[in-house]
């Protein structure tokens, strides 16, 4: 399979072609270009997918392949860079995750970014992202993983920050960047503590049980806690701050400001479940430290819940996706946390979390979609310049539909399936980690119907011009991903992805299944009641509960905590200090040396005064001197 | 006559071109020829040590030349290059490019200020090319003279103060130097036939301990300071908000380099007993220098005053990786000063090209100049990403051996302070999109800049230059990093043999 390196230079290509000589072109011929290219390699993807779905099996599972491999940079005798194309089943379905949205997200932004200032720019960065994310999932060694890392990290950058005269998107874009660059540092010297152990970087040494991270740290601890323990716990810091796991999550809601397509390919679907690729990637060793899978876990519910509390309250239909997208990565990472196992029972929700990726990419590309034709046609992002939609754009109205009952997990739709399946192996685990997350489910039914309610139905806004249907090639994309979102969760799943790589029959528990059935209609019904039809209710509901709602509203004030703590900590307490320091004291103190040299000069030059008496006074002075010293000393 | 002596002989003829020179257009031909030729020869250099080491050449030091210049004192000539001074040639021959194209439109009195340029990257050649201390220490000296004169003359603000601080601070190290030169000389041999050549100072390994004890501080502190070793940096941020473009771009991308590179050749190499028994001090004051200088970076105003804390917190982590005497670390140190080289070389010009637009340097009053300048502000958030060690450039190759070096150590004192080093990759993202947001993006703060115009085609010449340079040595770093590696080793053995 040596064309799957096209599926990578391809895009690499495009982004250097339309950043360099961009400008020169019109914006039919980049976007078409840019467009073209993507629908090339997501062909290739499809072919690479099913030809390595359809090879056979060996030993029941499907084999690694390592098409492409070459030593980029080597450190040290056994540490060494290299770039290649590594293809497993997460990989190649990852390979078909990124190019379906992306491809459906170029198609998209012909409509979308139609007349923009910057569109070649646009396609450049896409295309960039395209490659970086590309680059990451076929990662053949965890440092390649962390270089493509660090590019996804930067296109994001540029592209939340694609409108840059606007102050709000430069900040945000600044945040992004940071504060993935400070878990990327716990990232960073996760691998590094990882590789000093194993001497190795690569992903099939590492995941074969070659060497045993366990084994070459046995019996070192750090703080108590065993040095593989730590070495894992930071590696899962990276995939932490770019999956906006509790408290790194700050930046994805900002993330926000950048353009809707691009919300919808990479602060939805894509980037932000590396984190999760990163885990399922590494989760045999994973499966080795089972504290730092507990931690995954509690920090997976926590984020969870978080994230669905304050989108119940969220007036801005993009943040109100961007919490539920926080939410539903948290599912996936409780997934992973349960998993005890490679084989047998406790291994399901490996199955479930990768199934979930790969359903959520789908419904939530179509959500963000979705709202971008809404943004787009009403030209606001604020739920109260919405309402009453349904009537004037038809196709996004159904489209959105789909994706809320998918996402609520309502059969026979996508996300009914792969939630099914995490809540099942949450029960497996344990019945509070079950009822904790059929309780997030449920309120994640609610504020999606909350937000449909408010979009497409209740009080009709007043609007400058009549709101009207998005042009085809913003619908066509809407309409492919809510049909890959009606048929999604029929696909044997199981039979492809697995955490030992054995066939495994997808069978719906139908007791967990229709409780959380239930759970979601009765939230629906909520919703439904609360927001259909004008009326007082929400207003006299979050009277009641005031302070919840307003700090759910302030989503718990942990942005201010986090600028306290940057602006005034770090900025004041210990940069302004450090500068003041320096040109206060250590400069000084050289500045001071100057200038006792030159008091000195100043001094000593008026023994040069041309007075013949002082000069005798100083000549007899001395000569007096070492007599004296000569005759009573010595 | 040796052919590396070529790179003392080109200047010395571009200056007497420039004498001869009649008019603006002469002089810019001479300056332009002579800098390419020079490129050349570094590219040919290189390219013939390639060949050479690919023969199976693997004699540490090749295309030796010795000449006598003053018996009785044993002072030689001496050139010859290993792998990390063929490199070292490359990156001043492409700064020296990108700084004459830099400066073509220099006023006043451009014949001087290019017959001082050029006898600076005299100086800065002539080191590299030098194995043996006395000629090391005589170019290095011809490097830091004309400094004084190119600040004091054509620098801007307040030009004298800095100008002068900046010789007397390096003077300062350079005195330090001397002592311990002469120090090594008067050990080099056990047998009594002294010695200025490195590498027979190496092979009689005859410096007894105690004196590598004093020998190796002063060396190391001397050639420390011009590598901006904390407390000793101070000169560098004054130094460079006067100096102009291209002084600034050459004195942060060659002449820094000079004293990362003298502190492995000449301290570390000639005193390793001593260099592994003191280097916990080193450690702790360049760590401190790289966190240091990123946190000061961040409340700055003046573009320049960032960047040269930028720099004191990079090369603060050059000799922090040096410190770690393994070959990994080390290598990471030399291609850390590659990367540094280039991509301050390049923010010194885009930051003069700037200036020369808008008149200020201070980033409360300049934005949105996205929208005004294009080519400069893309250039200048390459510059940045590069900075903030992003894959592809130059920057993360370097960090990224340097911190897998440091990583080899597993003591909690090393660890801790690799840990402190590498919490510099946020503080330099947290600097460098500050300066972006602020200075690139957002809306034009003054009215006046809406008219400014892009980047003219000298201008775009030195930084392409620059950025090829660093895109290259970030995509395919595998040649270059093999070339310093076996340099690297030679000393790394040295001091790894006394643990």
């Amino acid at each position: 399979m040596e064309y799957s390196l096209i599926i990578l230079l391809l895009p690499m290509l495009l982004f250097f072609v339309l950043g360099i000589g961009g400008h020169k072109m019109s914006h039919r011929t980049a976007g078409l270009l840019g467009t073209g290219g993507l629908f090339v390699i997501t062909a290739l993807s499809y072919a690479v997918a099913t030809q390595y779905f359809t090879q056979p099996r060996v030993e029941g599972i499907y084999p690694t392949l390592i098409p492409f491999h070459i030593e980029w940079l080597r450190f040290t005798e056994w540490l060494h860079i290299d770039l290649g194309i590594l293809l497993d089943p997460i990989s190649v379905m990852m390979l078909v995750v990124i190019t379906t949205v992306s491809c459906m997200v170029h198609l998209y932004s012909l409509g979308y970014m139609h007349g923009e200032t910057g569109f070649q720019r646009y396609y450049a960065f896409l295309s960039l992202f395209t490659f970086s994310m590309l680059g990451l999932v076929v990662a053949t060694n965890i440092f390649q993983m962390y270089i493509f890392w660090e590019l996804v990290g930067v296109s994001s950058y540029l592209l939340i920050g694609f409108y840059y005269t606007k102050p709000a998107a430069v900040s945000a874009s600044k945040k992004a960047f940071i504060v993935t660059r400070f878990a990327d540092l716990g990232f960073l010297l996760g691998i590094l503590l990882l590789s000093y152990y194993t001497k190795t970087f690569d992903f099939a040494v590492l995941t074969s049980g070659e060497v045993s991270l366990a084994a070459t740290t046995a019996g070192k601890t750090f703080l108590g806690i065993s040095v593989a323990s730590w070495a894992m716990a930071l590696v899962f810091m990276g995939g932490a701050g770019k999956s906006a796991m509790f408290p790194l999550h700050i930046w994805l809601p900002d993330a926000m400001e950048g353009p809707t397509p691009v919300s919808a390919l990479i602060h939805a679907a894509t980037m932000v479940v590396a984190g999760v690729y990163l885990v399922a990637r590494l989760f045999p060793i994973y499966v080795t430290t089972p504290e730092v899978l507990t931690m995954i876990t509690v920090v997976g519910a926590v984020t969870a819940l978080y994230a669905a509390v304050v989108a119940c309250v969220q007036t801005d239909i993009k943040r109100v996706l961007a919490f539920s997208t926080i939410s539903q990565i948290a599912f996936m990472m409780v997934a992973l946390g349960v998993t005890t196992e490679m084989q047998g029972h406790g291994a399901l929700g490996y199955m479930a979390s990768m199934f979930h990726l790969f359903t959520h990419a789908m419904f939530k590309a179509l959500l963000f979609l979705g709202a971008g034709a809404i943004i787009h046609s009403v030209h606001s992002n604020e739920m109260s310049a919405m309402g009453g939609l349904r009537k004037y754009m038809p196709f996004t109205h159904i489209t959105f539909l789909i994706a809320c009952l998918a996402i609520s997990g309502i059969p026979p739709f996508s996300g009914f399936f792969s939630k099914d399946e995490i809540l099942a192996a949450a029960f497996e685990k344990s019945a509070f980690w079950g009822i904790w997350l059929s309780l997030v489910a449920g309120l994640t039914a609610f504020y999606m119907f909350r937000l449909y309610y408010n979009i497409f139905w209740g009080e009709e806004a007043h609007h400058e011009h009549t709101p009207h249907e998005a042009p085809k090639t913003m619908t066509i994309p809407l309409m492919f991903l809510a049909a890959v979102t009606c048929v999604a969760g029929f696909i044997p799943f199981g039979h492809f992805v697995t955490a030992g790589g054995c066939s495994y029959d997808i069978h719906l528990d139908w007791t967990v299944a229709s409780v959380s059935i239930v759970i979601a209609l009765a939230a629906i019904a909520l919703a439904t009641w609360l927001y259909m039809r004008p009326n007082d209710k929400p207003a006299r509901m979050a009277d009641s509960m005031r302070r919840l709602h307003t700090w759910a509203y302030h989503r718990f004030y942990l942005d201010e905590v986090y600028m306290f703590v940057t602006h005034k900590i770090i900025f004041r307490r210990i940069c302004e200090p450090i500068a003041w320091f320096d040109r206060h004291v250590v400069d000084a103190t050289m500045n001071l040396m100057a200038a006792l040299t030159q008091s000195a000069s100043y001094r000593i030059r008026t023994l040069q005064s041309g007075r013949l008496q002082a000069y005798a006074t100083v000549f007899l002075l001395g000569a007096l001197f070492i007599a004296f010293v000569l005759l009573c000393v010595w | 006559m040796n052919f590396l002596s070529l790179f003392v002989l080109i200047p010395l003829l571009m200056m007497g071109g420039l004498a001869l020179a009649r008019n603006m257009k002469q002089i810019r031909a001479v300056a332009a020829v002579g800098s390419s030729l020079q490129l050349l020869l570094a590219a040919v250099v290189m390219v013939l040590f390639l060949q050479e080491r690919a023969a199976g050449n693997t004699v540490e030091m090749l295309f030796i030349a010795d000449t006598v210049w003053y018996a009785p004192l044993n002072i030689h000539y001496t050139v010859g290059i290993d792998g990390v001074s063929a490199a070292m040639l490359l990156l001043s021959a492409i700064v020296v490019f990108a700084g004459v194209f830099a400066s073509w439109k220099i006023d006043p009195l451009p014949r001087e200020f290019f017959l001082w340029l050029i006898l600076l990257s005299i100086g800065v050649f002539g080191f590299f090319i030098s194995i043996n201390l006395f000629t090391m220490f005589m170019f290095y000296e011809i490097a830091l003279i004309p400094m004084y004169l190119l600040i004091g003359v054509w620098g801007s603000g307040n030009k004298t103060y800095s100008a002068m601080k900046l010789t007397l601070m390096l003077m300062g190290g350079s005195a330090l130097l001397l002592i311990g030169i002469l120090g090594i000389y008067f050990h080099s041999a056990a047998d009594g036939n002294l010695t200025m050549n490195i590498l027979e100072i190496a092979r009689n390994n005859a410096i007894p301990h105690e004196a590598q004890y004093y020998l190796f501080p002063l060396t190391f502190v001397g050639f420390g300071v011009l590598g901006a070793m904390f407390p000793f940096h101070t000169w560098s941020p004054d130094g460079h908000a006067s100096a102009p473009t291209a002084v600034s771009m050459l004195h942060a991308g060659v002449l820094m380099k000079l004293g990362g590179y003298g502190c492995f050749r000449v301290a570390m190499f000639l005193m390793p007993w001593a260099a592994m028994q003191l280097s916990w001090i080193f450690l702790i004051l360049t760590g401190i220098s790289v966190v240091y200088g990123a946190f000061s970076a961040c409340v700055q105003k003046d573009l320049k005053y960032i960047n040269a804390y930028s720099s004191v917190s990079h090369c603060g982590l050059v000799l922090f990786a040096l410190l770690m005497w393994n070959t990994t670390a080390m290598t990471g140190a030399v291609l850390q000063m590659l990367s540094h080289g280039l991509m301050t070389a390049l923010f010194f010009a885009l930051i003069g090209m700037i200036y020369g637009r808008t008149h200020t340097r201070d980033i409360r009053e300049m934005g949105g100049l996205m929208k005004i300048m294009p080519f400069l502000s893309v250039c200048y958030v390459i510059a940045g990403l590069a900075s903030l060690g992003l894959p592809g450039l130059s920057g993360f190759v370097a960090e990224m051996t340097v911190f897998v070096g440091l990583f080899q150590w597993s003591d909690t004192f090393h660890r801790v302070f690799t840990i402190i080093a590498c919490t510099s990759i946020v503080i330099t993202a947290v600097y460098i999109l500050r300066v972006v947001g602020k200075l690139l993006y957002g809306a034009v703060q003054d009215e006046h800049h809406r008219s400014l115009t892009d980047a003219v085609w000298f201008e775009r010449l030195s930084a392409i230059t620059l950025i090829v340079a660093v895109a290259a040595i970030g995509m395919a770093p595998g040649w270059i990093s093999r070339l310093i590696g076996d340099s690297m080793s030679v000393i790394s053995e040295r001091i790894l043999q006394y643990i």
